[in-house]
């Protein structure tokens, strides 16, 4: 029966995914149109899929549907930056996940999937993804986890679409102990082979018909894999290394350096006290600022301010569930968080919507002026607080249905069916 | 300035009886092999396990703090738990236990730390009721792996207190958190994983120090997939049907232990009285007062510490604490617990209890839960975040917990969403009930409802002075004090543990 719901959800969701875009006006709310620019009282005009206007007052444009925003808050829909919404069912489950490559302490008889795509394993109306969506997320880099490198990460809006708004948009690799382990050896190990696997790369580049011809050295990644790291060498697609110790940040720094690489840290535990280097080389942080315990031996310099102080010495900061398919919708409570440790509320703003769609080039996402896709959601007060909702997502123009597995659960419930005696 | 004395008075009596107090723990192996049922206990309700006497007043004798000291903290909004909300209030902290709660007349007593707590909030201290702290300790390792004793399926003999390391650098994150008590769990790989630790939340050299004064024993019990994923190649149980199997014949098990031991003893007895009169007669009859010769004294059966924690929770002594998840599973553990004839006091996870709020209410049993955890695993599949609101709707109990490090450190943040979601669903759940869930339910569940919980005179000074309201994310706990002793001050920042000492040339967990 429960199956029958889900399918009926499911169906929902497909069916509004391919709905036209209508002219919407939300009127009257207080609109961060982005980080730094907020007005108090204004009218926001959705047509054809983006924000055509954003204007001061309450003024009702004609031939619109309306949605009433006075009270409410308006942003841009939030961008999670490493998700496994729609790649994670049921963590325990192997069956129902399709973005980690084993389990995290296992050594990997191959610990390079460059060539793999999370673009193959998401499942756009999966249970996972009209949660994520109650919680204003409007779009997920769906990324891979696990072994040296896990392979490319999509780009998908939660709307139902199955074709991702930017394919292979990061590589996403891991050092520490984690990396180490995955290759059954030390964290430096994991260096040194990340660094073997570029090089690979690199020459597989610059002469693939020296490769197809047999006539180069033996190479530790596959074809597919030396393939698909171009983009990355070129600089195109970002390299997302998950790294928290010092030595493991500034590790990779010195890859990126001799490679010319685009890098980001995620995870970095350690990343405030390299946070000079951080901001000179450009390189974003994504974070969950809510994980402040020395919980790894590599890394046990942690800082419950973290965010701030990188924010504060220049670095881009994402705020993220670091791949939690299932707890995406805290996304605005983790940003909040940081808030409650110093980082300022547009900084946190711009950490799920600014920042995310820069790192990995999402053009027209993550802000709500004019000619912006409107990936918009409609707030019942500040959507970093935990008392708040999102009470209207609009992904590309299209009010979304905020039916779901759990509220279909609750509407079951509200009443019991009589006293089981 | 009468009531004030009156209320004066009875703290003084109450804390009078200090010197009485006994330490509840014992070193390592003194308390065994006798049963160890610490400190006669009664809660709020006027509960008290089966063979247990109350007595009065209840654990009074625990709030005496040498170490705590006077403080007062003025002009707060006061959130006591109890349904009132005070403006502008004062409370007065003393010698371990709160003396005062009041509005902004109250009296400050002389030389005392006075704290201005105007635009802030207090509240009672925050109470975990699942936590493993301690037991998997930071860094997490396989030397800090402490927590589950899974070498079979039914280890009711351990202890979370013997695993418990009190200098964990996550107990002052905790505590941090607003945190002032938990319960230390021994975590779930096991049907009956051993007791349970309800700590005082503040970093020690010794358990004994921490633990949380007078606290009644508890049990940590789980069904579902945990215990048979870990048992079910090695031995079993394989299956649901394997574990509730389980179950009953560790209880059978320890029903004829208990008789044998109890028929062990009066043999005893009556063998002594024999030999006792034997000696008499031989006395009057001018011998040396010699007893009957050859009579050997009865086989003793000797003690097993797994069974005699069994048998103390079927003789009502212990707090039954079970990890479940589905609705179906905690009817049937409810099924066992009135075969077996014994009360279960909470259900911990719980994530689909509003599916049974009904007969959770009717049996008041409690339920642990999250805010908005789901579906990492199968039986967690159908968790929703109005459970909480719904079972407090329904009658029932309930209380937010962390069953995390990092999420002990916000549970007011946790509670606010859960209450939130309720609101929504159009459940009138207000901030006391909310406030209540990690608080004073929160401390029924640990049986500590009679000390802690609430700001009432007489309680014990566990409480938390907030930068804003408690249900705002952005709040942050200025001052937590635990039983009078100040356990954190933001001013002052985190205290590092002894393991983050060095690890930078900083010297701090900076």
């Amino acid at each position: 029966m429960s199956r029958a719901w889900l399918v009926a959800a499911a169906l929902v969701i497909a069916s509004t995914g391919t709905a036209a875009a209508e002219r919407i006006a939300i009127v009257g709310a207080k609109v961060h149109v982005k980080p730094g620019q907020t007005l108090e009282t204004a009218t926001v005009v959705i047509d054809g899929g983006r924000v055509v206007s954003v204007t001061a007052g309450s003024a009702t444009p004609a031939g619109a549907r309306v949605i009433d925003g006075k009270g409410k808050v308006v942003t841009a829909g939030l961008i999670e930056s490493i998700s496994g919404v729609g790649l994670v069912g049921v963590i325990q489950e192997h069956g129902a996940n399709d973005g980690q490559l084993g389990a995290r302490d296992e050594v990997h008889a191959d610990p390079v999937h460059a060539a793999y795509d999370a673009r193959d394993g998401f499942d756009p109306s999966g249970v996972t993804v009209p949660i994520a969506r109650s919680g204003g997320i409007t779009t997920v880099v769906a990324a891979p986890s696990g072994g040296l490198i896990a392979g490319r990460a999509a780009v998908f809006t939660l709307d139902g679409a199955s074709e991702p708004v930017a394919a292979a948009a990061s590589m996403h690799a891991q050092l520490g102990s984690q990396g180490g382990g995955a290759v059954g050896g030390s964290r430096g190990r994991a260096i040194e082979l990340l660094r073997e696997v570029l090089d690979d790369a690199r020459v597989f580049g610059r002469d693939r018909a020296a490769y197809e011809r047999n006539a180069k050295r033996d190479m530790i990644a596959d074809r597919l894999d030396l393939e698909a790291l171009q983009p990355v060498l070129r600089g195109a697609a970002p390299l997302v290394v998950s790294a928290h110790a010092e030595a493991d940040i500034r590790a990779a720094l010195r890859i990126a350096r001799d490679y010319r690489l685009r890098l980001v840290i995620a995870g970095g535990t350690e990343a405030w006290r390299v946070a000079a280097e951080l901001a000179k080389a450009r390189v974003p942080v994504v974070l969950d600022p809510t994980d402040n315990l020395p919980r790894m031996l590599e890394a046990s310099h942690v800082h419950e301010a973290r965010a701030k102080l990188l924010a504060d010495a220049g670095v881009p900061v994402a705020v993220s569930t670091l791949g939690n398919g299932l707890q995406a919708r805290t996304l605005r409570q983790l940003a909040g968080v940081a808030v409650g440790d110093g980082l300022s509320w547009d900084q946190a703003l711009a950490s799920v919507t600014t920042v995310p769609a820069a790192m990995h080039g999402l053009a027209g996402r993550g802000t709500v002026e004019k000619g912006a896709i409107a990936d918009v959601v409609v707030w019942s007060g500040d959507p970093l607080e935990v008392m708040t909702a999102a009470e209207v997502v609009i992904i590309g123009g299209v009010v979304q249905p905020m039916t779901s597995h759990q509220t279909l659960l609750l509407d079951r419930y509200r009443t019991l069916p009589g006293a089981a005696r | 300035m009468r009531a004030y004395l009156l209320m004066h008075a009875t703290v003084v009596v109450a804390l009078g009886c200090g010197g009485q107090a006994t330490p509840r723990v014992a070193p390592p192996g003194a308390d065994e092999p006798k049963l160890d049922v610490p400190v006669p206990w009664i809660d709020s309700e006027g509960f008290y396990p089966r063979g247990v006497a109350p007595v009065t007043p209840p654990l009074a004798a625990s709030l005496e703090n040498p170490r705590a000291t006077t403080i007062a903290i003025r002009g707060a909004t006061i959130l006591t738990a109890t349904g009132k909300t005070i403006e502008r209030g004062v409370i007065v902290l003393e010698r371990g236990a709160i003396t005062q709660v009041g509005g902004p007349g109250t009296e400050v007593p002389f030389g005392a730390r006075v704290v201005d707590g105007a635009g802030k909030f207090v509240t009672p201290g925050i109470i975990d009721t699942h936590s493993h702290i301690g037991v998997y300790a930071a860094p997490a390792s396989r030397a800090h792996a402490d927590g589950n004793e899974s070498v079979a399926p039914v280890t009711a003999q351990a202890r979370a207190e013997y695993g418990y390391w009190p200098q964990d650098p996550q107990i002052e994150r905790a505590a941090a958190g607003g945190v002032t008590a938990a319960l230390i769990l021994p975590g779930s790989a096991n049907l009956v994983g051993g007791r349970g630790f309800t700590v005082a939340m503040r970093a020690g050299r010794t358990a004994g120090e921490v633990a949380f004064p007078g606290a009644p024993p508890t049990v940590k019990m789980a069904c579902g997939e945990n215990p048979k994923r870990n048992y079910g190649d090695k031995g079993g149980p394989a299956t649901r049907m394997g574990e509730y199997a389980a179950f009953r014949a560790a209880f059978h098990e320890a029903a004829a232990y208990a008789a044998k031991r109890a028929s062990y003893a009066s043999a005893r007895a009556r063998w002594e009285e024999r030999r006792r009169r034997a000696a008499e007669l031989d006395q009057r009859a001018g011998g040396k007062g010699k007893p009957i010769p050859g009579e050997a004294a009865p086989e003793p059966v000797p003690v097993d510490l797994k069974l005699e924690t069994l048998a103390a929770v079927l003789r009502g002594e212990v707090l039954v604490q079970v990890h479940c998840y589905r609705a179906d599973e905690m009817a049937n553990m409810m099924a066992i617990a009135r075969e077996m004839g014994f009360r279960i006091r909470s259900f911990h996870h719980a994530l689909e209890a509003y599916k049974i709020r009904d007969l959770l209410a009717a049996e008041g049993i409690a339920i642990n839960t999250w805010a908005d955890w789901w579906g990492f695993k199968l039986e967690a599949y159908d968790g929703i975040p109005e459970n909480a609101a719904l079972v407090t709707a329904q009658g029932g109990r309930a209380t937010i917990h962390s069953d995390s490090a990092i999420g002990i450190q916000r549970l007011n943040q946790e509670a606010a969403k859960a209450m939130a979601a309720g609101r929504r669903a159009g459940l009138a759940v207000d901030e006391h009930t909310a406030l209540r869930w990690i608080t004073a339910d929160a401390a029924w569940v640990l049986g500590i409802d009679t000390v802690t919980g609430t700001l009432e005179p007489g309680k014990r000074a566990d409480v938390v002075l907030w930068s804003a309201s408690p249900f705002s994310v952005y709040a942050r706990p200025e001052l937590v004090v635990a039983g009078g002793e100040v356990t954190y001050e933001r001013s002052a920042g985190l205290r590092p543990a002894d393991y983050e000492l060095g690890i930078s040339t900083d010297g701090g967990a900076r």
